[in-house]
């Protein structure tokens, strides 16, 4: 059988691909000590990790906070009529609060930083590989996992986590403007229901989500980035499946966490 | 007979069924400058991967500084590479830092020396290769030569036992190639280190070799010193040696089926 014909090649590829990015990100978990607290490690570690949270997270707080305000207005103007129907026109709060806490404040926030930081590390990283930067830490005996992929998949996950709270409250800001301005709803109102609505699990699920995707953004980036084969071509391949496989990723675990809080009662 | 500083013994390495190194025996010796000469996809890029441990052998073995290679857990093959430098082709800088964070990297990494006994280092480093006054630049600010200067200032920032230089003088003027040879001649009449050069650069090879080996289809064809290389009456030596655009290589590349390409013959 040619092995274009081979219907049992995708399947292993995927086995290939997740295997690979498992044993990375347990390489990543085994090294994080020693890269941010061994006395060596202390010293390049603290910095690139500033320096990576900076780039991953802080430049993208305006462009996560146009797109949630934006969502959270969007909500409230689809909302309203369905619900000005059922004279619930008050409830759009605790709608927004609930979607944006729970699901579209992570997710959507997610998808915009691996638009935003999660190309460009599989693009970094792939040109390292081109210009033989990695090789020259290997042969210098420095750890490429340690020295590279730790501070990046950290910086993700915690400004991930960040950013989903900056835009939790970007999402609720645009549908209270809008719900003020369009549809009759005081702000004291909107945030009334807001804080009635939302509870402590709303909050927790949604940074835990936030958390996960922060390394599977920067744990895909770096895994298809490190793999780069074929100089520039490779490269812009790396980048672009970096984006594509990581919204897939996002939503199948969105998924899988959504029916795990709901089967369980979160 | 001088002491090997690395003996590779019978190595062997395929990629996919493709063999590119065939059982390859070799002595570098403590102190001197060997030269690996070879064509393109010759497998000498290979053979120094091997050597400094960034590829796995596929039969063989690998002796260096006392230590077989393929033996070595991780933790041996970086105390081991610590004791090695290594010059890649284009530098290898690593372009978020500076020319003196670039040299400082290893120091930080593996001494604990504080920061100012770093700085001096650094500084006598880059001395040594020419670059003080740009120790603040980027290597995006730098020219080719500059690149593989503070490629090797970085290379020498432990200093190494042995220095491996992958293609020192590709793609540089004669001028710049040049000075890189010299660096190289210096570095080791100075610091006594074992040096290994793999090129395709005759004049730069016959600067600053003390022996040479020529590597073809990954076996070795001759091993000498540089008047004997001269001197060879091998034809494949000659036409290497000399770039003659008639002999053994270029028959062997006109030889393949190119009628039979043309025409779709056998396949």
């Amino acid at each position: 059988m040619t092995p274009a014909l081979n219907p049992l090649r995708p399947i292993r590829a995927v086995i290939e691909f997740l295997g690979g990015l498992t044993y990375l990100l347990l390489d990543t978990a085994r090294t994080l000590p020693a890269a941010l607290f061994s006395k060596r490690g202390r010293r390049l570690g603290w910095q690139n990790l500033w320096f990576q949270m900076d780039r991953v997270g802080v430049q993208s707080v305006p462009i996560v906070c146009l797109v949630l305000f934006c969502i959270g207005a969007i909500l409230a103007l689809q909302m309203a009529p369905i619900l000005r129907d059922y004279g619930k026109i008050d409830s759009v709060a605790d709608v927004i609060s609930v979607a944006i806490f729970r699901e579209l404040g992570p997710l959507v926030s997610a998808i915009v930083l691996t638009g935003f930081a999660g190309a460009s590390i599989a693009a970094e990283m792939g040109t390292m590989v081109v210009s033989e930067e990695i090789e020259a830490l290997e042969a210098h005996a420095i750890n490429p996992i340690r020295f590279l992929v730790v501070p990046r998949v950290v910086a993700t996950t915690i400004m991930m986590t960040c950013i989903a709270i900056i835009g939790d409250a970007a999402g609720i800001f645009g549908g209270l403007s809008v719900s003020q301005v369009f549809l009759g709803i005081g702000h004291q109102q909107y945030v009334t229901h807001t804080f009635d609505i939302l509870k402590l699990k709303d909050f927790v699920t949604g940074l835990v989500k936030a958390a996960v995707f922060g390394s599977l953004i920067a744990g895909q980036a770096c895994y298809l980035g490190l793999g780069v084969t074929g100089g520039a071509q490779g490269v812009g391949k790396a980048t672009t499946r970096t984006v594509v496989y990581t919204i897939v990723a996002l939503i199948t675990v969105d998924l899988l966490f959504t029916s795990a809080f709901y089967f369980l009662g979160f | 007979m001088p002491e090997a500083a690395i003996q590779v013994l019978d190595a062997i390495k395929k990629f996919g069924g493709r063999t590119v190194l065939d059982q390859i025996r070799l002595d570098v010796f403590k102190g001197e400058t060997l030269v690996i000469l070879g064509g393109s996809g010759s497998g000498k890029s290979t053979l120094l991967r091997l050597m400094i441990g960034n590829v796995k052998l596929d039969g063989g073995d690998i002796v260096s500084l006392g230590k077989s290679i393929t033996k070595m857990n991780d933790a041996e093959l970086a105390a081991y590479r610590k004791n090695i430098g290594v010059l890649f082709q284009s530098g290898a800088l690593f372009n978020s830092m500076s020319v003196a964070d670039n040299v400082a990297l290893p120091l930080r990494e593996h001494t604990d020396l504080p920061e100012e006994t770093i700085d001096i280092m650094v500084k006598i480093k880059l001395e040594l290769v020419g670059l003080r006054e740009h120790a603040e630049k980027m290597p995006a600010e730098l020219s080719g030569g500059m690149k593989k200067r503070a490629g090797l200032a970085r290379a020498i920032a432990l200093d190494p036992q042995i220095l491996f230089y992958d293609e020192p003088s590709a793609g540089l003027d004669p001028v710049t190639s040049a000075e890189i040879d010299q660096l190289i001649i210096d570095l080791n009449q100075k610091l006594g280190v074992t040096s290994v050069v793999v090129t395709h650069e005759m004049d730069s090879a016959f600067r600053i070799a003390h022996r040479m080996v020529l590597l073809d289809r990954g076996k070795f064809i001759v091993s000498g010193t540089p008047d004997e290389m001269k001197n060879s009456q091998d034809p494949l030596v000659r036409q290497f040696v000399y770039g003659l655009t008639e002999g053994p290589l270029t028959a062997r590349r006109r030889g393949g089926a190119y009628v039979d390409d043309l025409l779709g013959g056998p396949d």
